[in-house]
């Protein structure tokens, strides 16, 4: 293995990690590295369309406590309440960072950052819609990345681009780096570090329609159970109500903040049943539940399974410039235009609320008592902080990343100057990648890695989407047991080493594999509603009994879950109600 | 299903010597882009074939390639769309690493010669530096850019010579030269002057013609020549 060192490591190049390595850049005395399976500026944060929130009170009266408050409360009150208020506070310095690193927001006529409105975002605790979140058009995510990969080179951080990170160097509880697999050559890279964090994003692309990047493949957080860390809440799993229907490519929140409507096959502005006050900007669960609650009833479009986005009274300069993407995608993948014809759209697999377990300070802990993992951080999507409990509202993806980000960052350097050993680091790892992808090489069995993973974001969509049954999760448990038995006897065609996706894409399905189980068992294991996660056998919230973070431990074939308590402070859970 | 003839153009350094076209007959529904034709082929014939894709909507800049003869994002054009026999090659004047993967260092180095970062060193503001809608307006074109580099690569002086910096990086500059928090304007206007600069542009539109998010490239081109010809904005 060729080996590296260095004092900061991050792996993935999206907002978490970029704003993560600008953070520790500063710090000119630590060699700081990004590793990314793709180029910089390919991350999925560039997806990002509506906006990012900030109780600036630019354009009228807010407060980060309303920010707070709409945080814990869109999250069901699984959300931990310490980590939503430096969500909310943070938010504000964070944006004027952005703005200050250069990021183009839009203005108010006054020459300030522009704000609008967005699903969940409320003044007074509740009152009514709030203009809340800053926005580049309908490009703020894309704006985002760009800017923090400017600021990235300004710092000269040293990027290893198109590396997949494959294993995690732990050794007596503490992380000591990472085994990456260079994409373009097919060598494996060791590289030793004294801080190591995994900002490596979601796994969307384990359900058949969904929004994400086919790069969405969860392989930092498959890496991270595979070596006994346990997996957060994983039963929490956004779809976003408007995706383009059957390509799942999301049509921003923004849309219905600008004044869209959503409508049934026979016109109706039918969230006015489901959400007297907020309607179609009730938060992303609410929203979708009642899509599919239509759809079921026979109210979708021409009795298929979607409905409408009615842009037609939003004024032509609006869609084109506030929304001139989603009004580009509308035209390019449906042939529809937005200002004169209906738009079909279905919900779409969207955005992780759980996944690796972390402190306020982005430290990865190990355990319900909250055991950092020394040296080893994590942030973004791929992250469980908890801010977004069961259902996160939008545009706090982008608070999130950043915000904890940044955090984590900052708490990297501290640690390398305070906390790690000095000198060479000398752990080395185990023979598991090197076996893994000498085995993955050779493999020549007759499955087909394309079916399998077919077969299993079929399987997702069906049992394990918007509405949970027992008996359906026990179903599509048992198909994931068979494709894990599938994935041992398949055979690849791509035996070379100049940039063989080949043995990539059957590596990535092993971790698609890992997140499906984490997701179905831990959906299996709550035996309640709440958020994101809907059982029609279970239909109420069960304070009494759930409400309790989940973590999700697998050692071999054993499963093991253990609770921990939700941080409440400033909020008392109540009913939900919009 | 309706099936369309996808060429092609293969390469394997461990094996070809030279690039060499390859035919697939692919069906496809009136939904799908290119590159899920790619993928089809891929995933279903010959899973060798090297391709770059993230996003697949055309916001990650990934699958730019040269499409019946045009420079395409492969994920944002339908393959009703183009008739049934299309041809898919790498992107020109970039090093071909296998099939459509070329090497985009070249390409990157470019762009950070023109120092694509705010430079500004008055000190920060409690708040946001104020910027009328009217001045985020001028340098607005530009932040689409997604570096893809369908623009650099469709240009012939590019392709005769190397060394022009090209139109994404002429681009990028011209985001922060017209950005009116910026104060590293002249710095770039006198790299954009050196001789392998904005002068080597011919305002053959082909930039424009092949940039997937619409901007004006060729016109922001000729807004950075006149800046240096008048000595600054």
């Amino acid at each position: 293995m060729i080996e590296h060192e260095y004092d900061a490591l991050i792996v993935g190049a999206g907002g978490a990690g970029l704003f993560a390595a600008l953070e520790a850049s500063k710090a000119k005395d630590l060699k700081v590295a990004v590793l990314s399976k793709l180029y910089p500026v390919r991350s999925h944060t560039g997806a990002a369309q509506g906006g990012i929130s900030a109780a600036l009170g630019n354009v009228e009266e807010d407060h980060w406590e309303w920010h707070m408050f709409d945080t814990v409360k869109g999250g069901d009150y699984l959300v931990d309440q310490d980590a939503a208020e430096i969500l909310a506070r943070e938010a504000i310095e964070t944006i004027y960072d952005l703005e200050h690193y250069g990021l183009p927001f839009d203005r108010t006529p006054d020459g300030r950052i522009s704000q609008r409105r967005f699903g969940g975002h409320t003044h007074n605790y509740g009152k009514g819609p709030v203009r809340r979140a800053c926005h580049a058009a309908d490009r703020t995510g894309h704006m985002i990345l760009q800017t923090l990969y400017q600021q990235c080179l300004k710092n000269d951080v040293h990027f290893f681009n198109e590396f997949q990170v494959v294993d995690l160097l732990i050794a007596d509880g503490a992380c000591y780096g990472v085994v990456a697999w260079e994409i373009l050559t097919g060598e494996l890279h060791l590289f030793r570090s004294k801080a190591t964090m995994f900002a490596t994003g979601g796994w969307g692309k384990i359900w058949k329609v969904s929004s994400n990047a086919h790069t969405l493949t969860g392989d930092g957080a498959a890496v991270c159970w595979r070596r006994g860390i346990p997996m957060e809440d994983m039963e929490f799993y956004q779809f976003h109500p408007t995706g383009i229907y059957r390509l799942g490519i999301l049509l921003s929140e923004a849309a219905r903040g600008e004044g869209a409507i959503l409508r049934n096959h026979s016109g109706e502005r039918f969230m006015e049943r489901y959400s007297p006050t907020l309607m179609d900007l009730a938060p992303r669960d609410i929203i979708s539940r009642a899509i599919i609650t239509e759809i079921r009833e026979g109210r979708g479009v021409d009795g298929k399974d979607y409905v409408h986005l009615d842009f037609r009274a939003l004024p032509r300069e609006v869609l084109e410039e506030k929304l001139p993407e989603i009004t580009s995608f509308a035209r390019t993948y449906l042939g529809v235009d937005p200002a004169k014809d209906l738009t079909p759209i279905q919900p779409t697999a969207h955005y992780a609320m759980g996944g690796i377990p972390t402190d306020i300070a982005g430290r990865v802990i190990w355990d319900e008592q909250n055991t950092p993992v020394k040296g080893f951080y994590s942030a973004g999507e791929c992250a469980c902080v908890s801010v977004h409990g069961a259902n996160r509202l939008g545009t706090n993806s982008l608070v999130d990343i950043l915000v904890f980000g940044r955090r984590a960052g900052r708490d990297m350097v501290r640690f390398v100057r305070e906390e790690a050993a000095k000198g060479k680091i000398t752990a080395s790892p185990d023979r598991t990648a090197a076996e893994t992808f000498q085995k993955l090489l050779a493999a020549n069995g007759k499955e087909r890695v394309a079916r399998i993973r077919e077969d299993l974001q079929v399987a997702m969509m069906d049992d394990c989407g918007i509405f949970r049954s027992d008996e359906g999760l026990r179903r599509v448990l048992g198909v994931i047991g068979e494709l894990y038995q599938r994935f041992e006897k398949i055979g690849i065609e791509d035996r070379g080493r100049t940039f063989n996706q080949d043995v990539l894409e059957s590596w990535e399905l092993g971790c698609m594999l890992d997140c499906a189980d984490a997701t179905v068992r831990s959906a299996l294991n709550r035996q309640e509603s709440r958020g994101g996660h809907t059982r029609e056998d279970f239909p109420n919230r069960d304070d009494a009994t759930w409400m309790k973070h989940t973590l999700l431990f697998r050692n071999g074939a054993d499963y093991k879950f253990t609770y921990k308590p939700v941080t409440i402070t400033k909020f008392q859970p109540q009913e939900r109600k919009y | 299903m309706p099936t369309a003839k996808i060429r092609v153009k293969r390469f394997n350094p461990e094996k070809d010597r030279k690039p060499y076209w390859a035919d697939y007959e692919v069906p496809y529904e009136p939904f799908d882009r290119v590159l899920d034709a790619l993928h089809y082929i891929k995933w279903n014939v010959d899973g060798t074939l090297a391709v770059r894709r993230s996003c697949a909507h055309g916001i990650c800049g990934s699958d730019a390639l040269l499409i019946n003869g045009v420079n395409r994002l492969a994920c944002k054009i339908l393959v009703k769309d183009i008739g049934t026999t299309i041809s898919v090659e790498p992107l020109r004047g970039l090093p071909v690493i296998k099939d459509l993967v070329v090497n985009m260092e070249p390409f990157f180095d470019k762009y950070k010669q023109v120092k694509p970062w705010l430079i500004n060193d008055d000190p920060t503001p409690e708040k946001e530096r104020p910027q009328s809608p009217e001045q985020r307006e001028l340098f607005d074109d530009g932040t689409k850019c997604i570096l893809c580099a369908a623009c650099t690569t469709s240009c012939p002086v590019y392709w005769t010579t190397g060394e022009y910096i090209g139109p994404a990086a002429i681009v990028n500059a011209h985001r922060f030269i017209f950005d009116s928090r910026d104060q590293g304007g002249q710095e770039r206007l006198a790299i954009l002057a050196e001789k392998s600069g904005a002068f080597r542009c011919r305002t053959v539109f082909n930039c424009t013609d092949a940039c997937p998010q619409g901007i004006e490239v060729t016109k922001r081109v000729q807004e950075v020549k006149r800046a240096i010809t008048v000595g600054g904005i």
